[in-house]
């Protein structure tokens, strides 16, 4: 089964990589009020169904893909 | 000192200890059995390339199991840059390592106060002393728990190098038997290098440590 996690700063911890970025696509002349960078992780895994899969990738976000301090994250199962 | 791959300072560690009379030895990190060791230190470097997170991946060294349980036992253990990153990633220390605020890598002396000179770390050093020690990193930005306790800041930069939190710059456990810092003392453990504050530091772990030995017989 396949995976999608996004991990993001969590709100309120200063994210220089977002200001950066943010801040270059003011230079192209978009208006950006906020740019926050995160990342991807793309995952399969072996789960009997949509709900084991979800509770296993859960579990791996919280003891290794995301550090609760200073991230959130969000599991998205594909299929 | 423990040596994980991309691990860089433990050479300068060793030597740095040697010269303070320790008799510092590697230990590889896959290692799940620690030799009859007084004190640990974890170096600077890029362990694992720093994926995922800086210090990440190097929490699941066996070595690094080992080190826990010396930690949970009382033993002395002081990480040093990517060592602290990891102590963090472990659950040794409060708090987290970010990028550096200016997104820039930072490598220059920067001074310090001493918060804490009562730790087997600190305790050759006075109170409020002003040590002028290396730093050289990206990812060095402290964040503490929103619960961190005052008394477990034992350095606070003078000069931000990287935009922590608080100034701080090295942060020990509870019990105050494990310390993480950013800075480099290895690096400065001889005039000709700039600093030999650094000397302060390791000299204090290398005394606590060698007492600690005496005071078992």
């Amino acid at each position: 089964m396949r995976a999608t996690v996004l991990v993001r700063p969590k709100p309120g911890i200063l994210d220089p990589q977002g200001e950066a970025v943010g801040s270059a696509l003011g230079h192209l002349g978009f208006e950006v009020r906020d740019a926050r960078v995160g990342k991807v992780i793309d995952l399969e895994v072996e789960a009997a169904d949509a709900a084991a899969a979800q509770a296993q990738v859960e579990q791996m976000c919280e003891q290794l893909l995301a550090n609760p301090l200073i991230e959130s994250y969000e599991v998205e199962i594909v299929g | 000192m423990i040596t994980y791959p991309g691990s860089q300072d433990d050479r300068d560690a060793l030597w740095a200890l040697g010269a303070l009379d320790a008799e510092a030895i590697s230990v590889w990190h896959e290692e799940h059995e620690l030799p009859d060791l007084d004190a640990v230190v974890i170096p600077g470097g890029f362990s694992y390339g720093d994926y995922l997170r800086c210090g990440a991946i190097a929490r699941f060294s066996p070595a690094t199991a080992a080190v826990c349980e010396l930690a949970d036992a009382g033993g002395l253990v002081l990480g040093i840059c990517n060592g602290f990153q990891v102590l963090c990633e472990a659950g040794l220390l409060p708090g987290a390592l970010l990028r550096n605020e200016s997104l820039r890598f930072v490598c220059r002396d920067v001074p310090l106060t001493v918060e804490r000179s009562d730790l087997a770390f600190t305790r050759r050093c006075r109170l409020k002393q002003r040590l002028v020690l290396p730093v050289k990193h990206g990812d060095g930005r402290y964040l503490p728990p929103p619960d961190l306790d005052p008394s477990q800041v034992v350095l606070r930069y003078l000069e931000n190098p990287n935009g922590s939190v608080e100034n701080i710059a090295g942060v020990c456990n509870e019990a105050g038997n494990v310390m993480g810092l950013m800075p480099h003392p290895e690096h400065a453990v001889d005039p000709l290098l700039g600093s030999d504050d650094g000397a302060l530091l390791l000299a204090s772990l290398v005394d606590a440590a060698r007492d600690r030995v005496l005071a078992a017989y």
